[in-house]
């Protein structure tokens, strides 16, 4: 070989190093997973942590590249299962219009996502702690209204009898095939945001979080750009919220109450903002201690393990469990012996 | 012809217009309370009794929420701090004042004693907490959630989840009569409102600490450091103040006012778990209405957001909880900055 | 006990993780025990709780031969923290028998589940919404108390006819457990020539009722209250400041002994308050007398036993008679035990409880009114009993059902 195709050879990057090895890893993991869990684990603990995750992910791309807090996600993913619940068949005998999956799902992913723009569209002006707030104030007024309509949302009962379809000769509700649709959804949208991150939008998005005025100046359209973002938010917790609806088989207003709108929060910023694996990262642990806490401090305190776990993460890094890790990493790095190159 | 020509000025000016309109209102709400009503009127507002009602319940409701809210909006305003710990401070004064007036048999000590005890707490946090965070909204905030689920728990733990009513002592309870005519009797005779009189004192203390704040904030030295470091908080430090003093002081102050709230609100509609994520979003909702960091806004917030809620009891029984919050994105939509906030 | 069971979790979450399922230890019977632990109902799962440990108190301990270990789950009173509490319980921790939820629409929730969980016995706890087992029942669900509507019989005839209340006004709160109640009661009433000219639905946990009480029609007879706990203190104790007039007529939850133990002038409202239910506090049977006295010795008890205490003692008692019908065989998936369960037929407390064939309860019902006791607490004396009341009220089935769902505007006689 010549020197000009060794170089190449050398230099162009294999799929593993495009990748990147702790994907591939990870990859690995979650594929392999279902061998070695119980059907408890593989649904209530993967299959939950993977659609969790995937909600707290559309709250990452708004926050971390956006600049954007919100605590309505939970409310777009409630769009979504409701949509579910009214245009596909629920066993409530309240609306279900027996739409065909392949036409209701999409549907209601389109609903969830031009919702998510109207609510970001109505946040356009305000910043910081003021997003938070009207955020929760949509979270709450969609709350109590779909607690008090009774025509559209069946008041405080809400949906049953939600069902996961079944073609292919598959049932797809099954642990098995249910663990691995929800890491192909949070896959693709983890896929989805790391491209996003990347791309010319991805780029501008990050520059107007860290500097409206400046790219307002330079021509850029900031609300269009935020109201977009928000649409692509609320295409990926769209897709949450229906598998969550699937996960669950009913929707009623305490899924998308306050606590919920926090837990999604708390899940963003346990994990730690600064990357999307964050967002599963935080979804993992949540899951875990919000299932297993009531086992190690008994039925009557396990609340207060929560809070007191939440504290002392968001204490001690302000990053998150990611920001723990990558200082610790550094000062690994630190304390090698190599010498300095 | 003279360049300087000037148009005509208008017979009636804009101003003029808008006392014009007040005076207005006004009229029509004076007849509204003090006339005999019409029977084609009791098809709207239901009773002239009812509607009465509905106004005095909103404004003595929002007199407490102006206790609630006061502190709330003064943490904020001077050190940007979203103290989401607000409510759970409010269920512990309204715990701390239940024990106090339990074991002494005097109310007012009870009502003492939350301020006190809650303000030392509120000091504690923002001592020993929030300090370490300045700068860092997003951080504090998330603290405060946190603190706020841990804090919920024990007060649970302690006082487990019944219901405990703050006995309102005997001078200040009973009714009173009100000089409005709700109904005329079958033999002429006039029926007069009775409302109670806690209520009525919920009101009074509200403004007496509205009046109080001002007062702090416009005529005493420290509120002067608190004015200025809402407007600057580096010059504020640079002009030689400890301002950590300063921010612990008002940290102090706003859970005192909070603890405070906590008896006479539990006097007045019980303590039980789930009180301070409900007087939270009351509290936010309050202070984005009427402007973050003044006070005349939260109290025009409270005002708002009071009638809001009782006129959606009851004329909009369904829906009508949902006006509250429609309100405040409404507000946030078009006015970040509240109704009486300073520009953004 | 407490150390065991964190050991236990620790290993269960390793062998969770290896895939094996727990093998349950030889001897022992795993039952769970759903209950609001949380949230605005905290105080009546706690007492629940305690009726549960009275019926376990009873077998001592045992069901079936077995050893009975009792796994706590927690909810709030809403449908989806219920359905998270019972996956847990039945499929990380493997309960044989679920008994529970406390509240209504958590019932219509755990239904639902139980259809997808056909190897394991669901038992209610204190739920009392119609639908729970009217529309739609689930084979593997049964409920030993009653619900809602059969709480209310007899009241709407005793306040017309006896009261001679002639029209009523409603304040209710709005979900589905009020509605059942109301329906209850307005059957009966309207039948018997009463007339409810409005209905106040108040959104669950409104603290602030001066203005709906404001509202409430000047000239009606009487004021139907179906509010529970908290909102049922803080209405009775505004409505006394208001300076009320009209007599009361209490939801079952309305003067129930965490409202009757209450402090403060309500009680003054309170006295001679009519209801009804599955209890009364001055029931004088023998039965009733050894219950309290068992009740009373559980820790953080009230000076008498709740109707939530009362619910979850009967539904944990049929779980354990079950299990003893049985011999604590449950190899097959449960199927013998179920059997079982729907023949079972025993004697509480307050009569005999026996299934119809949706397996909800046919039981006595009391109809009681608010007095001021010996000791000066107030307690429901009772008035009388109607006997073994079934889920249509006594009305056909056929024309039970076409009454329609219960809701906002159902029924309705102005």
């Amino acid at each position: 070989m010549n020197d000009a195709q060794l170089t190449r050879a050398s230099v162009a990057p294999g799929w593993v190093e495009r990748l990147g090895v702790a994907h591939v890893l990870l990859g690995l993991v979650l594929l392999v997973y279902p061998a070695a869990a119980s059907d408890f684990f593989l649904t209530q603990i993967g299959g939950y942590t993977l659609i969790l995750g995937t909600l707290a992910l559309s709250l990452m791309l708004l926050a971390g590249y956006g600049g954007m807090v919100s605590l309505a996600q939970i409310t777009v993913a409630g769009v979504a299962g409701y949509s579910v619940a009214i245009f596909g068949d629920n066993a409530t005998h309240v609306m279900g219009f027996g739409w065909p999956w392949w036409i209701a799902v999409p549907y209601a992913v389109l609903l969830a996502a031009i919702a998510s723009a109207l609510i970001g569209w109505i946040s356009a002006r305000t910043d910081g702690v003021y997003t938070i707030m009207i955020t929760l104030a949509i979270a709450m007024a969609m709350f109590y209204f779909t607690q008090q309509n009774y025509a559209l949302f069946n008041g405080h009962s809400g949906y049953s009898g939600l069902q996961m379809p079944q073609f292919w000769g598959v049932v797809w509700r099954d642990p098995l095939p249910f663990y691995y649709v929800c890491l192909g959804v949070a896959v693709t949208s983890y896929a989805a945001v790391l491209y996003a991150r990347d791309s010319s939008f991805g780029l501008s998005l990050q520059a107007i979080r860290d500097n409206p005025r400046r790219m307002r100046a330079i021509g850029y359209d900031v609300t269009l750009h935020k109201v977009f973002a928000w649409f692509l938010a609320g295409v990926i917790a769209g897709l949450a919220g229906v598998l969550l609806v699937w996960f669950n088989g009913r929707i009623s207003p305490g899924t998308i109450g306050v606590n919920a709108a926090i837990d999604v929060l708390i899940v963003a910023v346990l994990g730690g903002m600064r990357h999307p694996i964050g967002a599963f990262i935080g979804a993992l642990v949540v899951v875990l201690l919000k299932t297993f806490a009531i086992d190690l401090v008994g039925a009557d305190r396990f609340n207060t393990l929560i809070g007191l776990v939440f504290l002392a993460i968001v204490f001690a890094s302000p990053d998150g469990l990611l920001g723990l890790w990558i200082r610790f990493r550094s000062k690994l790095d630190k304390r090698s012996i190599r010498p300095p190159s | 012809m003279s360049s300087l020509q000037t148009t005509p000025a208008p017979l009636v000016s804009a101003t003029q217009w808008r006392g014009l309109l007040w005076l207005l209102a006004l009229l029509v709400l004076a007849w509204l309370v003090f006339a005999i009503w019409p029977e084609w009127l009791n098809m709207f507002l239901i009773s002239k009794k009812t509607f009465i009602s509905v106004v005095l319940n909103g404004l003595t409701l929002g007199g407490l929420y102006f206790l609630v809210a006061s502190g709330f909006t003064l943490i904020f305003g001077l050190m940007h701090n979203v103290n989401l710990a607000h409510g759970s401070l409010y269920l512990l004064g309204a715990y701390v004042g239940y024990e106090f007036a339990n074991a002494s048999g005097y109310w007012l000590l009870g009502v003492a004693g939350a301020f006190v005890f809650v303000g030392l707490v509120g000091v504690v946090f923002q001592v020993l907490v929030f300090r370490r965070m300045e700068g860092d909204d997003l951080r504090q905030t998330l603290i405060s959630i946190g603190i706020s689920i841990v804090a919920a728990d024990l007060m649970l733990a302690v006082w487990s989840g019944g219901t405990y009513q703050i006995m309102v002592p005997d001078w200040l309870d009973g009714a009173i009569t009100l000089p409005i005519v709700t109904a005329l009797r079958s033999n002429g005779a006039a029926v007069y409102l009775s409302y109670p009189f806690y209520r009525v004192v919920v009101l009074a203390s509200a403004v007496v600490i509205g009046i109080g704040l001002w007062l702090l904030l416009n005529r005493t030295r420290v509120g002067m450091m608190i004015r200025a470091g809402v407007d600057d908080r580096e010059m504020l430090s640079a002009s030689g103040t400890n301002v950590h003093r300063v921010f612990a002081i008002v940290f102090g102050l706003g859970a005192g006012l909070a603890g405070f709230a906590g008896v006479v609100g539990g006097s007045a509609l019980s303590v039980a778990p789930g009180e301070d994520v409900r007087y939270l979003l009351t509290s936010l909702v309050v202070v984005i209405v009427g402007g973050m960091g003044s006070i005349s806004g939260a109290a025009l917030g409270a005002l708002v957001i009071g009638l809001a809620e009782q006129a959606g009891l009851v004329y909009f029984p369904t829906y009508g909880i949902v006006l509250t919050f429609v309100i405040m994105v409404v507000t946030l939509a078009v006015r970040p900055q509240g109704l009486m906030g300073k520009s953004l | 006990m407490k150390i065991q069971r964190r050991v236990l979790a620790t290993a269960m979450v390793a062998a969770g993780l290896l895939g094996h399922g727990l093998a349950m230890a030889d001897g022992t019977i795993k039952i769970g025990l759903l209950a609001t632990f949380e949230g605005p109902f905290t105080v009546l799962g706690e007492d629940g709780l305690r009726g549960a440990m009275v019926a376990i108190g009873e077998f001592n301990g045992k069901a079936g031969g077995k050893t009975i270990e009792i796994v706590r789950g927690s909810s709030d009173a809403s449908p989806d923290s219920a359905l998270k509490a019972a996956r847990k319980l039945v499929e990380q921790d493997k309960v044989t028998v679920l008994v529970g939820p406390l509240s209504g629409d958590e019932g219509l929730a755990i239904k639902d589940y139980a259809k997808t969980q056909p190897k394991v016995t669901f038992i209610n706890g204190t739920s009392a919404a119609a639908d729970t087992t009217l529309r739609n029942p689930a084979p593997n669900f049964f409920r030993y108390s009653t619900d809602g509507a059969q709480w209310m019989a007899g009241l709407g005839t005793y306040a017309y006819q006896v009261k001679k209340y002639k029209t009523a006004a409603v304040v209710a709160e709005d979900y589905s457990f009020p509605y059942t109640q109301v329906f209850g009661f307005m059957a009966e009433f309207c039948k018997a020539g009463g007339k409810v000219p409005s209905k106040a639905w108040v959104p669950i946990g409104t603290k602030d009722y001066a203005s709906v009480i404001a509202a409430i029609p000047d000239n009606v007879d009487a004021i139907y209250v179906a509010l529970g706990g908290a909102d049922a203190v803080n209405f009775l104790s505004q409505y006394q400041r208001a300076g009320g007039k009209a007599p009361l007529i209490g939801g079952s939850i309305t003067v129930d002994q965490t409202v009757l133990t209450a402090k403060g002038k309500l009680r003054d409202v309170l006295i001679g308050t009519p209801s009804a239910g599955p209890i009364a506090d001055t029931n004088d049977t023998p039965a009733w007398n050894s219950f309290v006295a068992a009740y009373k010795k559980q820790a953080g008890a009230f000076p008498s036993p709740s109707l939530f205490a009362h619910g979850y003692y009967v539904d944990m008692k049929a779980t354990i008679l079950g299990l003893n019908a049985v011999n604590g065989d449950t190899s097959d998936g449960g199927a013998k035990l179920r059997g079982a369960l729907s023949k079972l037929s025993f004697d509480t407390p307050t009569g005999k409880v026996s299934l119809d064939s949706n397996r909800n309860a046919i039981a006595d019902i009391y109809l009681t009114e608010v007095v001021a006791g010996a000791d000066g607490n107030l307690v429901n004396k009772l008035i009388k009993v109607v006997p073994q009341v079934n889920q249509t009220l006594g009305i056909p089935v056929k024309d039970f059902l076409a009454l329609g769902v219960v809701g906002r505007d159902n029924p309705s006689c102005k």
